[in-house]
C-alpha cells in the first residue's frame, strides 16, 4: 500500500547532503588556535555571538520531537498540549535571573558542564556525579526520542516500516552515521553551523503552513470547529476525547506544567552547552530577550494539530499514531516539492540537538566521571579524546534503544528524564546565589525527588502503557492534579532545607567552595576573565 | 580557601537593591504570574478571526514577553554600566562624588 514520492524524498535528500557537508566543513569554521582543548570541541571556543548563540539555542531546544510531539498532543486532546507554549513563554523570564551567573561563574573557573559548577561551587564530588548521571540519564532518551522525529518522516515518505529489520531501519542508520562522523570531527561547531538551515526551512515551512494550510481548509473558524466537534465526539470510554479550553479541573496541571517544564528546560546540559559556548554574559541575556521568536513558532506550530483534524489526516483509522499527523497533514497538502522541503526541516531538526546532547552528555562524562574518578591527571588532548568517543558512544545507545525498545518506551523515558533534570535544580540555582545550603542536604534532598518522583510516575498508567503513562497526579496535601516533576522538586527543597538546617547545627564539614562572589558577575573583558583557563580565541 | 567571607562593600559602590534591579525583576514576573493565572485564559470567547481566546491570548503573550523581558535586559545593561563605573571610577573623576550613570550611559 506504500509508495515512495520520489519527489518529495529527493528534495529531502539534497538538503540531507547539503547539512552533511556543512557538517564537515565546520570545523574549519572559525578555526581555533588549540582545537585539542575541550573548551574548543565541546564549546565551539566559548567564541559565539548573539546570532549564532540565537541559531544554536533554537536548534538546540526546539527538536524534531518537540515539532512532531507538540503538536500531536493537541491534535489528540486539545488545550492541555497547548502548555508548551505558556512553558516556552515562562522559561526565557525565569532563567534570565540565573544564566548570566552560571556563564560567568564558568567562564571565570574554566567550568565546561553544569556538574564542574557542582564541584567547585560545593566541593563535593558525590553532588557533582549524582548531577551529571543525572544530566546524561535525561539526555539518553532525548536523543532516542530525535530519532522517533525522523522515524516519523520516514514512514509519511514512505520509506521504511517494511521488509526486514535492516532495510527498513537503513536510511536510520545512514543518518546517524553521518551525524556521528561530523559532531565527533568538528564538534559544537557543527550543530551550530547546521542550526542555520535548520531554523530557516523551520521558519519558511511553519510561515507557509499556517497561512496555506488554512487557505485550503476554509480558514481557522471551520479548523477549530472541526476540533470541537472531534473533542465532543464520546470516546470509547464514553468520555470527551479533549477540549478547546483547559477545565477547571486541569488549570492546576496547565500551569505546573508549564512551569516545572520550564524551570527544568536549562537544567538539560545540551541547553547549558548552548548557553556556555557564547562569548559574553550580555550575549546570554540579549538571548533571553530574542528567543521568545522560536516560541511564537512553536505556537503556530501546536496549531498544526488542530488543522490535522480538520484535515481528516487519519481517514477514519482507529488507534491512528498520532505522531503522524503533522508529518501527513504536510503530506497531503502541501505539493510534492515542498512537502519534501518540511520533512527536510524535521529531519535536520533532528541531527541539530542530537548532536548538541551526544557533546554535552559527551562532556559530562569526560569531565565529571573520567576526569573525576578514572583519571585525575587526565589533559586537556586526552579529555578532548574521550569526550569524541564518548559522543560516539551515547549516540550508539540511542540508536540501540529506538532499535530495541518500542517507541513507548522511549516517550516515557523522556518524561522521566525531564522530571529527572528538574531535581537537579535545586543545587545549581540556589548554588548561584547562595552557599547557605549544605552539600549533603542537596544531595538527599535530590535523592528524595528522584525516588519520589519516580515511584509517582511509576504508578501511573495510559491506553498505551501500564507504567510511566503521564506526567500530572493528585499533589499530596493540596488535592489537585499537578505535574509530578514540580511537585518531587518542591519535595527535594524542603528536604534541603530542613537537612541543611540539621547539619549546620550539627556543624558538618561544608565542603571547600572555589569560587567568590565577584565571579559570578564576571563579564567578557573583565580582569577575571582575562586571567581564566583560556580557550584559544577564534576569529 | 573558602571565599565566602562577607566582602566589604566600597564605600560608593551601588546598593544590591536598585530601583533598576527592582524594575528589571518585575518585568520577568510579569509574564510568569499572567501564564501561571490559567483561569484568567482558559476560555472561547471573544474569538479572533475564528480562533478561540485561549490560544490567540498565549500567542499575544509569547510577544508581549519578549518586550518585558527586552525592558528587563536594558534596564540591567544600564545597571550594571553605574555599578562597573562606581566600582572603578576613571583616575580624573576618581576624587569627583559618585554619581548615578547618565541616562544615555547604557551602552557597554
Amino acid at each position: 500500500m506504500k509508495h515512495v514520492d520520489w519527489t518529495a524524498m529527493t528534495v529531502f535528500l539534497l538538503f540531507f547532503a547539503l547539512v552533511t557537508v556543512m557538517g564537515f566543513l565546520a570545523s574549519r569554521w572559525r578555526r581555533a588556535d588549540d582545537a585539542a582543548h575541550l573548551h574548543e570541541w565541546g564549546l565551539g571556543g566559548r567564541s559565539f555571538g548573539t546570532w549564532i548563540t540565537w541559531f544554536l539555542l533554537g536548534g538546540d531546544l526546539y527538536t524534531a520531537y518537540t515539532f512532531i510531539a507538540v503538536p500531536a498532543a493537541v491534535y489528540a486532546g486539545g488545550a492541555m498540549g497547548f502548555f508548551a507554549v505558556p512553558y516556552t513563554i515562562i522559561a526565557y523570564p525565569l532563567v534570565f535571573l540565573f544564566l548570566p551567573r552560571l556563564w560567568s561563574v564558568s567562564r571565570v573557573h574554566g567550568y565546561v558542564t553544569p556538574a564542574d559548577f557542582i564541584r567547585g561551587r560545593y566541593g563535593s564530588r558525590g553532588l557533582s556525579v549524582a548531577v551529571a548521571l543525572t544530566g546524561i540519564l535525561a539526555t539518553m532518551p532525548y536523543i532516542a526520542l530525535q530519532l522517533v522525529g525522523i522515524q516519523a518522516v520516514l514512514d509519511v515518505l514512505g520509506v521504511g516500516g517494511s521488509g526486514n529489520w535492516f532495510l527498513q531501519d537503513l536510511p536510520l542508520f545512514i543518518a546517524f552515521g553521518v551525524l556521528a562522523a561530523y559532531t565527533y570531527s568538528a564538534g559544537l561547531r557543527a550543530p551550530a553551523l547546521i542550526a542555520f538551515v535548520k531554523d530557516a526551512l523551520i521558519y519558511i515551512v511553519i510561515a507557509v503552513a499556517v497561512i496555506y494550510i488554512p487557505m485550503r481548509l476554509g480558514g481557522y473558524g471551520h479548523i477549530f470547529d472541526a476540533a470541537q466537534h472531534k473533542f465532543a465526539t464520546p470516546g470509547a470510554d464514553g468520555k470527551p476525547s479533549g477540549s478547546l479550553v483547559v477545565g477547571p479541573s486541569g488549570q492546576w496541571a496547565y500551569a505546573t506544567l508549564a512551569f516545572g517544564s520550564a524551570l527544568a528546560l536549562f537544567m538539560y546540559p545540551h541547553s547549558v552547552t548552548g548557553v556556555l559556548a557564547s562569548k559574553s554574559r550580555n550575549t546570554v541575556r540579549r538571548n533571553m530577550a530574542i528567543m521568545p521568536a522560536y516560541s511564537l513558532m512553536l505556537g503556530l506550530l501546536a496549531l498544526l494539530g488542530f488543522m490535522a483534524i480538520a484535515a481528516g489526516v487519519s481517514k477514519g483509522a482507529k488507534g491512528y499514531n498520532s505522531q503522524l499527523a503533522v508529518p501527513q497533514l504536510f503530506a497531503d497538502m502541501f505539493p510534492s516539492w515542498f512537502t519534501g522541503v518540511a520533512f527536510a526541516a524535521i529531519g535536520i531538526g533532528a541531527l541539530v540537538p542530537a548532536a548538541i546532547m551526544s557533546i554535552a552528555a559527551a562532556n559530562l562524562f569526560t569531565r565529571n566521571v573520567y576526569k573525576e574518578f578514572l583519571k585525575p591527571d587526565a589533559t586537556a588532548a586526552e579529555e578532548t579524546k574521550v569526550a569524541k568517543i564518548a559522543s560516539l558512544l551515547v549516540k550508539v545507545g540511542a540508536l540501540v534503544f529506538v532499535l530495541t525498545m518500542d517507541k513507548q518506551a522511549a516517550i516515557n523515558m523522556q518524561l522521566l528524564g525531564g522530571l529527572w533534570i528538574l531535581q537537579t535544580a535545586v543545587a545549581l540555582v540556589a548554588g548561584l546565589f547562595t552557599r547557605w545550603f549544605h552539600r549533603w542536604a542537596l544531595l538527599a534532598g535530590w535523592a528524595a525527588g528522584m525516588v519520589y518522583g519516580t515511584w509517582a510516575a511509576w504508578g501511573i498508567s495510559s491506553k498505551a502503557t501500564k507504567h510511566f503513562g503521564g506526567n500530572t497526579k493528585v499533589i499530596p496535601g493540596i488535592g489537585e492534579t499537578g505535574y509530578i516533576g514540580l511537585t518531587a522538586f518542591a519535595l527535594n527543597l524542603v528536604v534541603a532545607v530542613v537537612l541543611t538546617l540539621v547539619l549546620r547545627a550539627l556543624k558538618a564539614p561544608e565542603g571547600t567552595d572555589e569560587t567568590s562572589r565577584a565571579d559570578y558577575s564576571a563579564e567578557a573583558g573583565d580582569e577575571a576573565v582575562e586571567r581564566a583557563p583560556q580557550p584559544a580565541v577564534a576569529h | 580557601m573558602p571565599s565566602s567571607s562577607p566582602h566589604v562593600p566600597t564605600a560608593g559602590a551601588p546598593p544590591a537593591v536598585s530601583a533598576a534591579r527592582v524594575l528589571a525583576g518585575l518585568c520577568l514576573l510579569v509574564p510568569i504570574v499572567v501564564m501561571m493565572w490559567v483561569p484568567s485564559y482558559s476560555k472561547v470567547t471573544p474569538k479572533l478571526g475564528g480562533m478561540p481566546f485561549f490560544y490567540w491570548y498565549q500567542l499575544l503573550w509569547v510577544l508581549l514577553s519578549a518586550l518585558f523581558t527586552s525592558a528587563a535586559y536594558l534596564l540591567i545593561r544600564r545597571d550594571e554600566a553605574a555599578r562597573r563605573d562606581a566600582a572603578a571610577p576613571a583616575p580624573t573623576t576618581a576624587a569627583a562624588p559618585v554619581v548615578p550613570a547618565p541616562k544615555d550611559g547604557g551602552r557597554a
